[in-house]
């Protein structure tokens, strides 16, 4: 699904390469943890899946796609099989959960009759029955954060990148957003979660990828966050 | 769907910043009505000078008993002769199509009847001053009136040469001046449009960039992105040309109500209305269409 081959990212302003000479595989269907410190190349690997950036040096696959032959004008349908979320939710601060989700449905162009069916059946699936009207600043974080894994999962992607999903939310809370995460991935979805935060990566026992200055250090099946931290 | 969508985000967009919507409407109006005017001029121009054209004539004067040039002086009036001769020239140039002779007394006849309001002037001159005249009507009056006055002056019997077109190209001059100074000024108002339509779209993008920004997150196509904005610039424009179009029928009427000062019709036909109006449209359209969408390359990037 993933497939990074002998990739370097460098930045012009900087001496050290954000990644170098990455090779590593994500099969269909896998969850996988991102781990390592800040500045250990963990966004900049969301961001060369996503294309947001260019690497350096080396190929990447997305998807069956070579992101190395991609024309700009098909980024956008990369992008559709790729869902994201963020630390800070990213939602729109003017419409409710329901528009919210909509919102990432209307822009690609899907019917109106299709929207109405998907959105319900994927406000249920990340828990929040009852609450589609409610506004962004009427939930608490948790609730903003299932709002928008529902936007990033009602296209069904194939994909989904959770950049730090948990990072604004308390322990307790972040339980049941890994509840969510594993039940996305279940449906067939291959998830890739950049996190720092040790308990949920060793509860959940899945394969980690542990990156540090750029490189690949580790890769465990059923891995554990690690003892150096 | 897709267009009760782009057009939702449209109207959000415009009333978001109707400070700068409104000035773009205003600026946009002002400059396609200014260029508009000027396109009007113009026309108004060419028709006016195909009207005088056919009009325009030579007037070959000749010597009278209040001689003007040494030669009559010296010779004295006209002899039948001499004006058989100088018609004879004048019908053997190229250029003429027609002459007619003018004698004293359907001069003097002329003469009373063009100053009948001014007794005074009538009284003072006595029937004889007006002199006796060939009318020439040339082929082409600009450019060969200096050929054809080179032909005949000094020939004897001949006092002087007057060109009419002379005194209305002076009038050309005039309304020429007018008519780039109002165009010169359109373009100064048309670059501030551009800069005006310019920084509306940069500030709404930048007004919607969460938005925007989870636009392309999702795989939004860059034409679902950047379409609201380009129809948020071209409805400006579409707005500015309306009220331009307003301004125009204004200026028109305005020129119709000019026509009794005029012996000749002054006011454009529908079709030049409607004509320059088509114009300003297509040039409102293309100027905002334009701006927005080089201003969305340079701030909505994929």
């Amino acid at each position: 699904m993933i497939h990074f081959e002998n990739v370097t990212k460098a930045y012009p302003s900087q001496s050290r390469p954000a990644l170098e000479s990455v090779n590593l595989d994500v099969e269909k269907g896998e969850f996988v943890f991102l781990v390592g410190p800040s500045g250990s190349g963990k966004s900049t690997f969301l961001r060369l899946i996503l294309r947001e950036e260019r690497p350096s040096d080396g190929r990447i696959y997305v998807a069956g796609r070579d992101l190395a032959r991609l024309t700009n004008w098909k980024v956008p349908q990369l992008r559709r099989r790729i869902g994201c979320v963020f630390q800070d939710f990213r939602l729109l601060p003017g419409k409710n959960v329901y528009q919210n989700i909509a919102f990432a449905l209307e822009v690609i162009g899907k019917p109106r009759r299709f929207i109405r069916k998907v959105v319900p059946e994927v406000i249920d699936l990340v828990g929040l029955e009852g609450k589609a009207d409610r506004m962004p600043d009427e939930l608490s974080g948790g609730e903003q954060q299932r709002v928008a894994m529902a936007r990033a999962f009602v296209n069904r992607p194939m994909i989904l990148l959770a950049d730090e999903p948990t990072g604004n939310i308390d322990p307790a809370t972040s339980i049941g957003i890994m509840k969510v995460l594993d039940r996305i991935n279940r449906t067939g979805t291959t998830v890739v979660m950049a996190t720092h935060d040790a308990a949920i990566v060793d509860s959940m026992r899945k394969r980690v990828i542990e990156l540090e200055y750029g490189k690949v250090v580790r890769d465990q099946s059923r891995g554990v966050y690690g003892q150096a931290y | 769907m897709r267009a009760q969508f782009v057009f939702s985000e449209v109207w959000v967009g415009l009333r978001r910043n109707l400070t700068m919507t409104v000035a773009l409407v205003v600026v946009v109006a002002i400059s396609l009505s200014l260029l508009g005017t000027g396109l009007l001029f113009v026309k108004q121009v060419d028709h006016t000078r195909a009207l005088w054209q056919s009009r325009v004539q030579l007037s070959v004067y000749l010597c009278s008993n209040t001689p003007l040039s040494s030669q009559c002086v010296k010779n004295g009036p006209a002899t039948a002769a001499q004006i058989a001769q100088v018609r004879q020239t004048l019908e053997q140039l190229p250029q003429v199509t027609h002459v007619t002779f003018l004698t004293h007394a359907q001069a003097y006849a002329q003469f009373k009847q063009e100053f009948r309001n001014e007794p005074v002037m009538i009284s003072n001159v006595p029937a004889g001053d007006i002199p006796a005249s060939f009318q020439v009507k040339l082929k082409n009056a600009q450019a060969d009136a200096a050929n054809v006055t080179a032909a005949v002056t000094g020939m004897p019997g001949v006092d002087s040469v007057n060109d009419d077109s002379a005194i209305l190209n002076n009038f050309y001059r005039l309304l020429g001046g007018a008519r780039d100074a109002v165009i010169v000024v359109a373009i100064i108002l048309i670059v501030a449009a551009i800069l005006l339509v310019a920084n509306t779209i940069r500030l709404s993008a930048f007004n919607r960039r969460r938005e925007t920004a989870i636009m392309r997150l999702v795989g939004a196509s860059n034409f679902y992105v950047q379409l609201p904005f380009l129809v948020e610039g071209m409805i400006a424009g579409l707005f500015g040309w309306l009220v331009a179009v307003g301004l125009l029928i204004g200026a028109r009427t305005g020129l119709d109500g000019l026509q009794q000062y005029f012996p000749f019709p002054v006011q454009l036909s529908l079709a030049d209305l409607l004509e320059v109006v088509l114009i300003t449209m297509l040039i409102g359209l293309l100027l905002c269409g334009t701006t927005s969408f080089l201003t969305l390359r340079r701030y909505l990037r994929v």
